[in-house]
């Protein structure tokens, strides 16, 4: 892999995200993403010199709640979008990590 | 060569909230699957997740007590994974800025002896973080069944220094920063609910070298003696791949604790390293902790386990064996202040409890983790025996026979002793004549007081003492078989 740094490991990116491509579509996608990072590296420009780093676009902190508890789902509502389930829980392939 | 082990522990410890870390989905143990939901949880489109007050509080809470620097300012990531315990695949955690930067945990090594108490020492923590708890998986055959009641749970990760360096000490590390977090109230560390669980970094490097050996993550420590077997086997595993050179190394890998064949074991072929691509998450705002709040949660602190240990030695003049039972359970060292208020006699009391008081309570098959629940002896009861002790109104002996009734029915001990006439004798006539009998009968611890042996009287106490049934004052007793045998 060449160390360009608005080039994409097409193969890594694509294990991380769990998804299966095709040649076209790796080579489609690669030169998508190295085009989203030259986009980024326009941000690398401007000048931050003595700004604070935000976690967020809005100077708004402590959105909080008091501990009280609200009405939930029930176990059919919870599962309604699993497409195998057994004794009210979601079936999976086995994955021991 | 002579190796030495390099250990930190990771633990992560539930808290005990009503509602979830990001929505107020309701919080609980042993529910029926997947009851326990709701949009958030189960992460439908267009849920917003909402911080917990009171998970936060309860973490600055730990952080304060464990002498943390609490952040002025902290926020949110995601920590992004591909595994069905998560339905949004990724975990809200905190990667670069925790709650709690910092701290230490003040732990005791074991002493010479059982009654003599051992070496402190501070184990240096890196952080405490606050994240979600993740959903429960089920293995079987072939497949994975999965329940999100415990998923969005919150979460605090305590993370130690590689500053522990035996199984001893982090066992050591594990039993004080329970018993403290127990003292805060903040959780009920039940090991066996998962409640608490400890992962372990372990490496062993040739003793005086200063650079950590390859770092082995032992998972599944899942209890306290798990921990302090998983991680001697490892030690030993460790250093015995060390000592056979050519070849053998150790590999750098996540393995787990067998606990029933008593053994670790390597979890994952290591095709990729984990790359969780943290990144803040856009749903949540950071936290601002103020000095205000901080400084009214830490006025509120319970007393330290160990300071108040220290301070039951000195004020009360306790030995050190009977502090290491009250002291790392605060109601029970609560419960024992309670009685000395009412009656200052600290010792009898002491005793009372540790020895009486908590023999019953297990045998009454008590949850030992919280023996005092549903205990029917009040401090102040408590107080009064010890009170009816010293006002010569009962033997100790006749009051251990009191404290059972009273653990049994919950009857004052004044009631107790005055229904079953258990009132210790005082009557000189009664006691002198029952002396002269217990004199006529045994002539030879007789024969062997006058010859000049002190101890045969003991002999003589006995018989008197179970001729009244231990009611009798055993001081009178004594005077009055020495005035006979004159």
């Amino acid at each position: 892999m060449a160390e360009d740094k608005n080039s994409i490991d097409i193969d890594y990116v694509a294990n991380l995200a769990r998804i299966d491509l095709s040649q076209e579509e790796k080579d489609r996608f690669q030169k998508q993403l190295g085009d989203v990072l030259v986009y980024f590296e326009k941000l690398s420009a401007v000048d931050v010199e003595g700004v604070e780093p935000m976690a967020h676009p809005f100077p708004v902190y402590n959105v909080l709640e008091e501990d009280v508890v609200e009405e939930g789902f029930t176990a059919e509502e919870a599962l309604m979008n699993a497409k195998h389930q057994r004794n009210n829980q979601v079936i999976v392939p086995k994955v021991v990590e | 060569m002579e190796y030495e082990a390099v250990i930190g522990l990771e633990v992560h410890v539930q808290l005990k909230t009503q509602s979830k870390m990001f929505t107020r989905a309701r919080c609980a143990y042993g529910e029926a699957p997947n009851t326990l939901t709701n949009p958030v949880v189960m992460a439908l489109p267009g849920a917003l997740p909402v911080m917990n007050k009171e998970a936060i509080r309860k973490t600055v809470q730990v952080g304060l007590m464990l002498g943390c620097e609490i952040a002025q300012s902290c926020k949110w990531d995601r920590k992004n994974y591909f595994y069905p315990d998560s339905p949004k695949n990724y975990q809200i955690s905190q990667y670069d800025q925790p709650i709690c930067d910092g701290g230490f945990v003040e732990i005791e090594m074991p002493g010479p002896s059982r009654n003599v108490m051992g070496e402190h020492r501070k184990v240096k923590l890196t952080r405490i973080h606050l994240e979600e708890d993740v959903g429960k998986l089920t293995h079987y055959d072939g497949e994975s069944l999965v329940d999100y009641n415990r998923a969005g749970r919150p979460l605090i990760e305590i993370v130690s220094e590689p500053d522990l360096f035996s199984a001893d000490e982090a066992f050591a590390y594990l039993t004080s920063l329970r018993t403290h977090l127990l003292y805060l109230g903040v959780s009920d560390c039940d090991m066996e609910k998962g409640q608490l669980r400890c992962d372990a970094n372990i490496s062993v490097r040739p003793k005086g070298q200063k650079e950590l050996g390859v770092k082995v993550e032992i998972k599944n420590l899942n209890s306290i003696s798990g921990v302090r077997n998983g991680i001697t086997y490892e030690i030993k595993r460790q250093i015995a791949l060390c000592q056979k050179g050519e070849g053998a190394s150790i590999v750098q890998e996540t393995r787990s604790w067998d606990a029933d064949k008593g053994i670790t074991f390597s979890m994952r072929s290591k095709e990729m390293a984990h790359d969780y691509r943290y990144f803040p998450d856009p749903d949540l705002m950071p936290v601002r902790v103020s000095e205000e709040i901080k400084k009214t949660l830490a006025d509120a602190l319970p007393e330290r386990p160990f300071a108040k240990q220290e301070r039951f030695m000195k004020e009360y003049n306790l030995p050190y064996t009977i502090t290491s039972v009250l002291c790392p359970d605060k109601a029970l060292s609560d419960y024992f202040e309670s009685a000395v208020k009412a009656h200052n006699n600290p010792k009898a009391i002491a005793n009372f409890i540790a020895n009486d008081l908590l023999r019953e309570l297990s045998n009454a098959g008590c949850d030992m983790a919280h023996p005092l629940e549903g205990c029917k002896i009040q401090p102040e009861a408590l107080a009064e025996l010890a009170k009816l002790v010293d006002e010569g109104m009962i033997s100790k002996q006749i009051a251990q026979d009191v404290l059972v009734i009273m653990f049994e029915t919950g009857d004052a001990p004044e009631k107790i002793v005055e229904e079953k006439g258990l009132k210790q004798s005082s009557d000189t006539g009664e006691l002198e004549s029952i002396c002269s009998e217990v004199i006529a009968n045994n002539p030879k611890p007789v024969q062997e007081f006058k010859d000049g042996k002190d101890t045969a009287i003991n002999a003589l106490k006995g018989q008197v003492m179970k001729a009244t049934k231990g009611k009798a004052n055993p001081k009178m007793v004594d005077d009055i078989l020495r005035k006979l045998l004159s």
